[in-house]
This record gives structure tokens, sequence and C-alpha cells, in this order.
């Protein structure tokens, strides 16, 4: 007997999937960037020999909790978690995780966002979100390497501001693969208002991906 | 008591010329008998023109009788060559002829100059303020506008609003009276002019008292307030706009620019002779009167408290709409509120308790301390009995919420309420979900833990409003109960602020530690009741 659906924290996201993109790795922003990634991108993954680094997307339901009422100032869109999805190579058995950096660049550290505050107003609110990084799709979270000198990176997947990167994993990497849906997760982005309906255009419903995963397999064979 | 004295002559004599009342003219002598103020009008003017009439030079001061009828004003001899001698350098003073005490004291003085129509021109300073507007008929239009109205109140408090130009025609006829009383050579009296706000309070309080029953109070919370507009004379300001451009900034409506404090202002920095220079000293009469804009009524905010219990899972505290659209029904703000506006007859409402809980949890025990603002109610006096039969009616009105404890208290008495949801502790019960089985052994060690410290991550749940921000809470103690191999009911006693839900399932590891981490499992919160909110106000009520 167990709770109904999904257990625990997960419970009020809908799930959305990137399948893995290819070679634009390199790429921080992609100015005015399309954003709209379209299923072909599996097979693209396929034909540059790096399958399946698909992520997984969560994405709050905000109407559905918390008090009720209208939330102060302005509206906004729905919070995001960024994670690895299971058919990801690094949540593959016999993969073992070396190493995880936040380090993008010379200049740029996931680590150093400044998001952070005291106030419940507002005004601050919006000032740390001023100050949040700005994430295009093809951004850089991280890059992860395995032991089997294989190294991954890990993209935003959707535009918005980074709120946090999850330094849970970089003190226990093994919470990365044991766990990846919850405390395991990358990151947290919360996508501009006006974009909050555009943001999953890009993406995959659990349905369009489970179809994804088909064409893989039977590709394959 | 005051009296308008020899050294004024002067003062009175212009003023009257040019067209001033004779109540302003008193103020102008600083003459601070209240009562003087009220006399009638034409009594009051006939007073001044006998004044000027006696002889300079007479020793000691002329004394308008402040008591009532009958008068015991001296009389004077009339002496026509007395108004010669007032203006040395050659104005034409302008004094009624002798034996004008034929008729009646009322307007008409017939054959009289300028001075005694002044009785019927429009005040160049008040502009009809301390005139029509004191006037029986003006104060029962008033008392009128308050009885259709229907408030409940024992006291009033009597607000007018003046238009602007009024603080700038006050200060031309100082200027005029100023620059006078220098050609005569003469000293100038220190400036106690009586404010005209003051007079006019003087004269029409009394008035509007009697015709409503009440006294009036400064301190009342029933007022009733009059704006005065004069658009004939509204562009009398614009000159202070080139003197002292820094006092008038833009406003962000479209609302004129000289407001009352940016004239004051204004008036404060601008010098006299660039003053004189755009403005004529004294005034000028206007045509007409001022107008009565708006006679409006409102009572100060009486404020409810009580004690609310949620017994709902489906129920916002507040309403919940998005895109204007309703999201759930009700709420249990309007399910209180509803009650309280009908008998309160209010404009409106300002809800606030002592902290929330979520749409699907309940509020148990004693419930959660609540207030609430009635704003400008009609209606502000209730009886014990009358508040106990209020709280019966919320009660039998809704099973989703219940309320006790309603009381009518102080607005100061909020700060109590507030301070509770930051200080006081808050006790759960949580009904939560293993993933993997547990036996009692397993969650015993729950019930000897105290002062746990948590340190919780922002919810993500809440993340799109609130700043990110890690908050160290304390849970008191805990009491487990087990169910069974998935299921245990947690009882907890917390510092304010504390998530719970997030405690249980741990919201990503973003709280830690969590009862998942704790039992090295998975966990899950299924239900969630507030039983008690340990704030000791408002005081309780025997039933």
């Amino acid at each position: 007997e167990g709770a109904a659906g999904p257990g625990g924290a997960e419970r009020y996201f809908t799930r959305w999937y990137k399948p893995g993109t290819a070679g634009a790795g390199q790429g921080q922003a992609e100015p005015g960037g399309s954003g709209a990634l379209t299923p072909l991108c599996a097979l693209l993954a396929d034909v540059k020999g790096r399958p399946c680094e698909d992520f997984c997307v969560l994405q709050h339901s905000n109407r559905r909790v918390a008090g009720g009422g209208p939330a102060p100032g302005r509206p906004r869109a729905a919070i995001c978690v960024i994670t690895l999805a299971e058919a990801h190579p690094l949540l593959q058995s016999g993969k073992t995780i070396k190493n995880i950096n936040y380090q993008i660049s010379a200049n740029c550290s996931r680590l150093q966002n400044k998001v952070s505050g005291k106030s419940k107003r507002t005004c601050l609110f919006v000032f740390q979100m001023q100050g949040a990084q700005f994430l295009t799709e093809l951004a850089p979270l991280c890059r992860i390497s395995s032991s089997d000198g294989e190294e991954y990176t890990i993209y935003s997947c959707i535009r918005g501001r980074l709120i946090e990167v999850n330094e849970n994993i970089l003190t226990n990497p093994a919470l990365l693969q044991e766990k990846p849906s919850t405390e395991g997760y990358i990151a947290v982005v919360l996508p501009k208002f006006e974009e909050s309906k555009s943001i999953t255009q890009g993406l995959l419903t659990q349905k369009e991906y489970e179809e994804v995963l088909m064409k893989r397999r039977s590709s394959a064979s | 008591m005051s009296a308008v004295a020899e050294k004024d002559r002067a003062v009175v004599q212009l003023l009257l010329d040019a067209g001033t009342c004779p109540r302003c003219v008193l103020r102008f002598c600083s003459v601070g008998s209240q009562l003087l103020y009220r006399h009638p009008l034409q009594d009051l003017l006939k007073d001044l023109q006998e004044f000027l009439k006696s002889s300079q030079g007479k020793e000691g001061t002329v004394c308008l009788d402040v008591a009532d009828p009958p008068c015991k004003r001296l009389r004077l001899e009339h002496k026509e060559e007395g108004a010669d001698e007032l203006n040395h350098n050659g104005a034409i003073p302008q004094l009624p002829s002798a034996g004008s005490t034929g008729n009646a004291g009322n307007a008409a003085l017939s054959g009289n100059t300028a001075l005694e129509s002044s009785a019927g021109r429009v005040c160049n300073v008040c502009l009809g303020i301390l005139q029509e507007f004191c006037e029986p008929d003006f104060v029962k239009k008033v008392c009128q506008k308050v009885n259709s109205a229907d408030y409940q109140f024992t006291s009033f408090v009597f607000s007018v609003s003046l238009p602007p130009q009024l603080s700038v025609r006050e200060r031309a006829a100082w200027l005029g009276v100023k620059q006078q009383m220098r050609n005569l050579g003469l000293p100038l009296a220190k400036d106690d002019i009586v404010q005209l706000k003051e007079a006019y309070k003087w004269i029409i309080h009394p008035q509007l008292a009697e015709e409503l029953g009440v006294p009036a109070d400064g301190k009342s919370l029933f007022e009733v307030s009059v704006v005065f507009a004069h658009p004939e004379t509204d562009e009398e300001c614009h000159f202070l706009a080139t003197a002292c451009p820094d006092c008038f900034k833009p406003a962000k409506n479209k609302q004129s620019v000289f407001t009352r404090m940016a004239v004051i202002k204004a008036l404060e920095r601008i010098k006299e002779e660039d003053f004189l220079k755009h403005f004529p000293c004294p005034p000028s009469s206007p045509k007409n009167l001022c107008d009565a804009l708006e006679i409006q009524c409102n009572n100060g905010a009486v404020f409810v408290a009580g004690r609310y219990n949620k017994y709902s899972r489906n129920l916002p505290q507040t309403p919940w709409i998005i895109d204007g659209e309703r999201k759930l029904e009700s709420s249990v703000e309007e399910l209180i509120s509803e009650h309280l506006m009908a008998e309160f007859k209010a404009d409106s409402f300002n809800f606030s308790s002592s902290g929330r809980e979520d749409v699907d949890v309940r509020t148990l025990g004693n419930g959660r301390p609540f207030a609430m603002e009635l704003v400008n109610p009609r209606r502000i006096r209730f009886s014990a009995e009358e508040m106990k039969r209020l709280q019966q009616a919320i009660n039998d009105s809704s099973d989703k919420i219940q309320v006790r404890d309603l009381q009518l208290v102080t607005r100061s008495a909020i700060g109590r309420m507030k301070e509770g949801e930051e200080e006081k502790t808050k006790t759960y019960s949580a009904l939560i979900w293993t993933d993997k089985a547990i036996q009692r052994e397993d969650i015993a060690f729950l019930d000897d833990i105290k002062e746990l410290r948590l340190e919780q991550k922002t919810p993500l749940r809440v993340l799109h409003r609130r700043p990110l921000a890690v908050r160290c809470r304390l849970i008191h103690s805990m009491r487990s109960e087990y169910l069974d191999q998935h299921h245990f009911r947690l009882h907890l006693r917390t510092q304010a602020g504390t998530y719970i839900k997030e405690f249980v399932h741990g919201d990503f590891g973003r709280t830690k530690p969590n009862i998942g981490s704790l039992l090295h499992r998975t966990a899950d919160i299924l239900e969630l009741d507030v039983e008690s909110v340990d704030v000791d106000w408002p005081p309780t009520l025997a039933d």
C-alpha cells in the first residue's frame, strides 16, 4: 500500500523531456535562440554518436498549492527543476561519477549565481532575480565526468533565470544516480512569466518521449 | 477678552474698504473671542462701522462687547472729519454718513457707500467661507447629508478642505495691511492672525453640534468633511510656480500640481517684493462664493477579532482567483466577512491573521487568531450579547469554518496578533507515508528528539514568489503514533515559520534534516492538521 501517485515532493510536478542535444555543447547562449528543439534532435544525437543524453524538466504546478489568494506582485511562471532522464548514460548501471563541476568556463561558475536575500518583500525578490544568471536552452549548467573517461555536459533545456544549482551532489555524487528525480536534481530555473507557455514548446510530453525511446530501440535492433 | 483696539483702526479701515468680511477683519486684528465670531455678520459689520466712526485719539480701547444681547456697546459720537484724519497719504476713506441708524440692522443700509455694500460682497479673503458657509442654511444642508447617510456616532469632527488660493489671498491681505501700516508710520502688531479654519470651526461647530445632537470632538472617529472649491480664482496660485518652481513637482496623476501643501511651501519661500509684484495686495473681490463640492461622512475603522477553526481540506484562507477565474469556491475570509460586513454596514474590510494554513490543511484546537478591519462602518456599537449572536450566525451558516471569541478590539491590539505569528509555537499532526516498510521500533526514536534544528531552503512550491533563502527553524518536540507498515501519525511542536510539509518529504533535499533522511526512507505527507496556534490573543470569552 503506497501513497497515491509518485510520493513526496515530486507529486506536484509535470514531467517534460528534452532528448539528447548534439554538437552545440560548447555554446553559452544562442542569441535570439529559437529554442524550439524538436524531436529530430534525438536522431541527430544518434548520428553524432552521443545517444540518449536525455533530460527531464519538472515543471511545478503552483496553482494547486499553498494558502490560496493572489501571489504578491506580478504573476510569475512555475518553477522548473532540471534533472537527468532515466535513459541518460550517467544513470546506467556500471557508470561511476568521478567529478561534478559547476565551473562552466573561466569566467562563469554556476555556484556564483547571486540569488540571495533575507527579505520576504517582493521588491527585493525582483532585485534578486535581476542578479541571477539568465540561461537559454543550450546554456551549460555543469560538466560531469565518469571514471571511464567520458564527459557529459548538462544543459538548461529551458530559458529562464537560474535560481540554484544542487550543491548536495557535489558532496554526495551518489545522490545523482540514486535519486535523479528528487534529491539528485541538477538545478532550479524560473522562466519569465511571458514565456511560461512557450517554455514547454521545445520539450516532449511523457508520451511523446516514450515514442522516441521506442524508435531508438527499434532502430538499434 | 480680546477686542478691536485703537491700534487696529487702520487695519479695519483698509480691510473693510477692500471688501473683507467683518469676521476676517476680526481675525486680522487677532481677536480671540470665539463668541464674538458667532455674532451675526450684520451686527459685526455695524459694530465695526461704529468703531470707525468714533473719533481717533479717544482714550482706551473700544470694546466690541462679547456678551449676549442686550449689547452694552459704547455709543460714540459721529465725527465726519474723523474720516479725513485717518489717511494721511490721501487715500479716500469711505465711511457711512451719519444718521444711518434708522434702518433695522439688516443688509440694506441704503445710501451708504462701498463699505456697507461689503455686507453683500463676497469677502476678498475667505471667499465666503466665514459668510454664507456659517449660515443656518448651510448647517442644515450638512446635517441633512449626515442624517441621510445613516451613521451611528456619538461625536463628530468636522474637517474642511479649502482651495489653495485662500492661502495666497490671506498673504495678500496681510501684505496690504503691512504696507499701509508702514506708510502710516505705525508699528505693526504681531501677526497672530487667527487662522481661517479655526475661526470657521468656532462658528460652525456649535451649530452642527446643536443640530446633530452630539458634541464636536477633535478625536472623534466620525468625520464629516466638506471640500470647498473656487474655480473662478483657481489660477491665482500659478504665479508661484514661476517664483518658486521647485515647490511644484509634476504629479503622477492628472491632478493639479498646485496642492495646498505646495502652495504653502512656496508662500514660505517667496520674497515679499516678488509677491507684491505678481498679486494685488490687498486682493480684489471675487464675483462668486466658493462652492461646497462634497459633503462626506466617514467613520473610523472598527476591528473585530476572534479565532477560527477550519474543517475543510478544500478551502483557501483568502479568495483564490487566477486570471479572473475563481479556482476554489469561497474562503475563510469571505465566510467570516459576509456576516460582519452586513451587520456593521461597512464599505470594505481587511482580513489578517496570525499566520495561515494551506488550502488542504485543517485548523483544529482553539483555532487561529484573526482580525477583521471594517472600513467606514455605519454601525459601531455592539454589546457583548450582540457579538455572541453574530458569532452564532457565522457558525450556523457554514460547517467549513467556526469562529470563537468574537469581540471588538482596538487597532493597537492587532500588533499582539502579528507578534504571535513570528514568535509563538504551533503544534501539528501529520499523516505520513513511507515507501519502505516500518516497524514501531523504527520510529520510536523520534519521540526522544528535542530541539531539532532544521535548515530549510525556500520551498520549491513558493520559490516563484519568495526570495531564495535558508531558514533555520526548530522542531521542539515530536510524538509518533504507529499505524501500519507504511503509515504513522506524527505530532510536532515547532517554531513559528516552519514548513511542515517540507520537513516530511524533504523538498528535493532542500530541507535538512527531514523525516525521509531521519528514517532512511522516502516519506510523504498525506494529511496535515494544525492542532494549536499558541498565541494567547484575543482574550478568551466565557461562553
